[in-house]
C-alpha cells in the first residue's frame, strides 16, 4: 500500500515537472512581459535596461534553470505586475476558490449521488425520468450560459441573490450551482451505472433471500460496492471543477484562482501562471492519493493484499 | 406424511409466454428432491418464484405455493421478508458471487440470524462449525476473497440454515465447484437435511448429482414436468422418453463430467417456439400426430411415479 502510494506520488511529480516545463516555455514564446510593464512612450534604451534588470535578456535555458533552483528553495518568486510575492497573491486567492469548490461539491455530490441511486433503484419510474431530465440539463448547459441566465433571473429580475462578488453565503449559491451542475451530472450518471451494476449481482439476490428489503440491501451491501467507481469520478471531478472555476469566477467576479489565472495570462505574469499550474497539480495529487486511501478503506481486497 | 413445501400448477410468464407452465411437486421435511433439466427449462425461475423474488419482467400467471401449509403466493412484501431466510431460504450457483465481497462472511451469516451482536456471534460461529468450516473463529472475520469456492458455499449454506428454515432451495449449488468439492457439498446438504429435517429442493442439470443425493426427482423439460418419482424408480425404469434418453447419455465412467447432458439429438425449443402439444415432440423418437396436437397430462404410472407422455407403454 505504502509502496503503491509512493509510486503514485513519484508519477505525479514527474507529470507536474513536465507540465511546468511546457508552461514555462510556452509562456515565453507568447512574448516578453517587459513591453507591458514599461510606461507608454518609453525609449528602446529604457526597455533594454528593464529587460536586463528582470533577467529576460538571458538565454531561456538559463532562466529556466534559475527558476527551478528558486522553486527548490520553496520560493515562488515575485509577481512582475503586482510587485508582490507570488505566494501571498496565491494565498489570498485560494480561500475563495476553496469556498467555491466546496459549494460546488455540495451541489454535485449532494444532488448527484442521491439522484443516481434513485434512478437505479426506481428504474423505469416517473421519478427516474424526471431526474434524467435534471441530469441532462446539468450536463448540456454551458457554464457561462447557465451562470448568466441565473444572474438575470435571480439577481436582476427577482433580486433574491447578489449578481456578483463576495458577500457571504448568498453570493456563493449561484456560482456553486453554475460550477457544480456539470459535476452533478457526472456523479449522477456514474452512480446510476454503478448501482445498477451492483443490483444485478448475486449477492443482492442472496441478501434479499435472507429477508433483507431492497432498501436494506442497498444500504448494507450495494452502497459500498458502488462507491468504488464513484470515488474515482470524485477524484477526477475536482480537476474539472478547477477548470470550470476559470469561467465561473470570471462570470461572477469571484476573486479566486480561476480569475487570477485569466488576469495573469493576459498580463504575462509568468511566475503567477506557473504557480497556479503547480497549485492545480498539487490538488490533483492530493485528491488522487485521497482516492487511493478511500479505496483501501472500502475494499478489503486492496487493504489486505500487501 | 407432512409436507414442507407444496407447489401446484405454477405458471410463470415472460411477455405472454408461459416459460414455466403448470409445474407441481411437493417436498417432505428432511427430504431432498431434485429438479433436473437442461439449461433454460425454467429451473431458476421456479426457484425464484418459491421465494417470491422473481425478476420484474416475469409474472406469475397461476398456481399456488404452500409453505408448511400456508399459502404464500399472495402475501404482501412485508410479510414475505419475515419468511425469507427464516422459513425458506436459498443458495446459489456461484458461491463467491453470492457473497458481498466487502463484508466479512460472518456478518453475512449473521444477517440471516436476526440476532443481536454477542449471542449472534456465538450462533454464527457454531453454524460455521456445523457446515464443516475448520477454525470458524478465524474464518468468521474473513472476507469472501480469502476463502475457497467450496468454503464460500459452506458459508452460504450456513447463512441459509442459521434460522432453521423448513425449506432450502439450492440452485445448482455445486456446478461451479471441482468434482471432489462437489461431492463434499452434496454430502453436507444430505446430512443437514437429515439432521435438521430441512426439505431441500436441489436444482441441477446433472443426472449424476441427482443419483448422488436425491430421494425423489422431478425431470423438467421446456417449462413442464416430464416425469417425477422416487429416484431409484425413475433411474431403473424411466417412464418418459426424455428421461430415458438423458439416462442413456450419462457416461458410465466418471471421467467425462462435462458431457453428461446435451447428447440428445436436436435442441431445446425456445419459449417462442412452444407448440400446442408435447414440447418434446421435436426430439422424441415416438412422436406422432397426437403428440403434436395435445399436451400429455402428468399421470401416475407406478406408485408415486408420474409421467407426462402419450406413449409411456413403449418404454415398458
Ligand atoms: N430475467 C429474465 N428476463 C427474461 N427472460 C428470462 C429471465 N430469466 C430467465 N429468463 C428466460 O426464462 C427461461 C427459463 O430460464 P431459467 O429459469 O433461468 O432456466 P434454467 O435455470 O433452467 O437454466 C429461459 O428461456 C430464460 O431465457
Ligand atoms: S407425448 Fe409424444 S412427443 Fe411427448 S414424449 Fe411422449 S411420445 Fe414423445
Ligand atoms: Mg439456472
Amino acid at each position: 500500500m505504502l509502496r503503491h502510494i509512493a509510486g503514485r506520488v513519484g508519477q505525479a511529480i514527474v507529470t507536474t515537472f513536465g507540465v511546468l516545463t511546457l508552461v514555462f516555455f510556452l509562456m515565453r514564446l507568447s512574448g516578453d512581459p517587459t513591453l507591458l510593464l514599461v510606461p507608454q512612450g518609453a525609449s528602446a534604451h529604457q526597455i533594454a535596461i528593464l529587460r536586463h534588470q528582470l533577467g529576460f535578456d538571458r538565454p531561456l535555458i538559463v532562466q529556466y534553470v534559475a527558476y527551478l533552483r528558486q522553486l527548490l528553495q520553496g520560493n515562488l518568486g515575485m509577481s512582475l505586475v503586482q510587485r508582490m510575492p507570488v505566494a501571498s497573491i496565491l494565498g489570498s486567492r485560494i480561500p475563495y476558490t476553496t469556498e467555491l469548490a466546496a459549494g460546488s461539491l455540495v451541489v454535485a455530490v449532494g444532488i448527484g449521488i442521491p439522484a443516481g441511486v434513485a434512478m437505479a433503484v426506481w428504474r423505469g419510474s416517473l421519478l427516474e425520468r424526471s431526474l434524467a431530465a435534471l441530469v441532462f440539463a446539468g450536463q448540456s448547459m454551458p457554464t457561462f450560459w447557465s451562470g448568466i441566465l441565473m444572474i438575470l433571473l435571480f439577481g436582476v429580475v427577482l433580486g433574491w441573490l447578489p449578481t456578483s462578488g463576495v458577500a457571504g453565503l448568498p453570493s456563493l449559491i449561484m456560482p456553486s450551482i453554475a460550477l457544480g451542475a456539470l459535476s452533478m451530472a457526472s456523479f449522477a450518471r456514474m452512480t446510476r451505472i454503478a448501482v445498477l451494476d451492483e443490483l444485478s449481482r448475486d449477492y443482492v439476490a442472496a441478501a434479499r433471500a435472507r429477508g433483507l428489503s431492497l432498501g436494506a440491501a442497498v444500504v448494507r451491501h450495494v452502497a459500498r460496492n458502488a462507491a468504488i467507481p464513484v470515488v474515482t469520478v470524485a477524484a477526477l471531478e475536482i480537476g474539472n471543477l478547477l477548470a470550470g472555476a476559470v469561467i465561473v469566477e470570471t462570470v461572477f467576479a469571484w476573486p479566486g484562482i480561476g480569475q487570477l489565472a485569466i488576469q495573469a495570462i493576459a498580463a504575462r505574469d509568468f511566475l503567477v501562471v506557473q504557480a497556479i499550474v503547480l497549485f492545480v497539480s498539487f490538488v490533483f495529487i492530493v485528491m488522487n492519493l485521497l482516492a487511493d486511501v478511500v479505496y483501501a478503506v472500502i475494499d478489503p481486497r486492496i487493504r489486505l493484499s500487501s | 406424511m407432512s409436507v414442507a413445501l407444496q407447489v401446484s400448477d405454477l405458471r410463470l410468464a415472460i411477455g405472454g409466454v408461459n416459460v414455466v407452465d403448470g409445474i407441481a411437486f411437493s417436498v417432505a421435511p428432511g427430504e431432498v428432491m431434485a429438479l433436473v433439466g437442461e439449461s433454460g427449462c425454467g429451473k431458476s425461475l421456479t426457484a425464484q418464484a418459491l421465494l417470491r423474488l422473481l425478476p420484474r419482467q416475469v409474472r406469475q400467471t397461476g398456481g399456488r405455493i404452500l409453505l408448511e401449509g400456508e399459502d404464500i403466493t399472495a402475501l404482501p412484501e412485508r410479510r414475505l421478508r419475515q419468511i425469507r431466510g427464516r422459513r425458506i431460504s436459498m443458495i446459489f450457483q456461484e458461491p463467491q458471487a453470492a457473497l458481498d465481497p466487502l463484508s466479512p462472511v460472518g456478518a453475512q451469516v449473521r444477517e440471516a440470524s436476526g440476532l443481536a451482536s454477542v449471542a449472534a456471534r456465538e450462533a454464527v460461529r457454531r453454524m460455521l462449525a456445523e457446515v464443516g468450516i475448520a477454525d470458524p473463529d478465524r474464518r468468521i472475520d474473513q472476507y469472501p476473497f480469502e476463502l475457497s469456492g467450496g468454503m464460500c458455499q459452506r458459508v452460504m449454506i450456513a447463512s441459509a440454515l442459521i434460522s432453521r428454515p423448513a425449506v432450502l432451495v439450492a440452485d445448482e449449488p455445486t456446478t461451479a465447484l471441482d468434482v471432489t468439492i462437489q461431492a463434499q457439498i452434496l454430502d453436507l446438504l444430505r446430512r443437514l437435511a437429515a439432521e435438521r429435517g430441512t426439505a431441500i429442493v436441489l436444482i441441477t442439470h446433472d443426472m449424476g448429482v441427482v443419483a448422488d443425493i436425491a430421494e425423489r426427482v422431478a425431470v423438467m423439460y421446456a417449462g413442464r414436468i416430464a416425469e417425477i418419482g422416487p429416484t431409484a424408480a425413475v433411474f431403473s425404469r424411466p417412464r418418459h422418453p426424455y428421461t430415458a434418453l438423458l439416462l442413456a447419455a450419462i457416461p458410465r465412467l466418471a471421467d467425462e463430467p462435462k458431457s453428461r447432458l446435451a447428447v440428445i439429438e436436436g435442441s431445446v425449443p425456445q419459449p417462442s417456439e412452444y407448440g400446442a402439444g408435447c414440447r418434446f415432440v421435436g426430439r422424441c423418437p415416438f412422436a406422432d400426430a397426437r403428440c403434436n396436437a395435445e399436451p400429455p397430462p402428468l399421470l401416475e404410472t407406478d406408485d408415486g411415479h408420474f409421467s407426462a407422455c402419450w406413449h409411456t407403454e413403449r418404454l415398458a
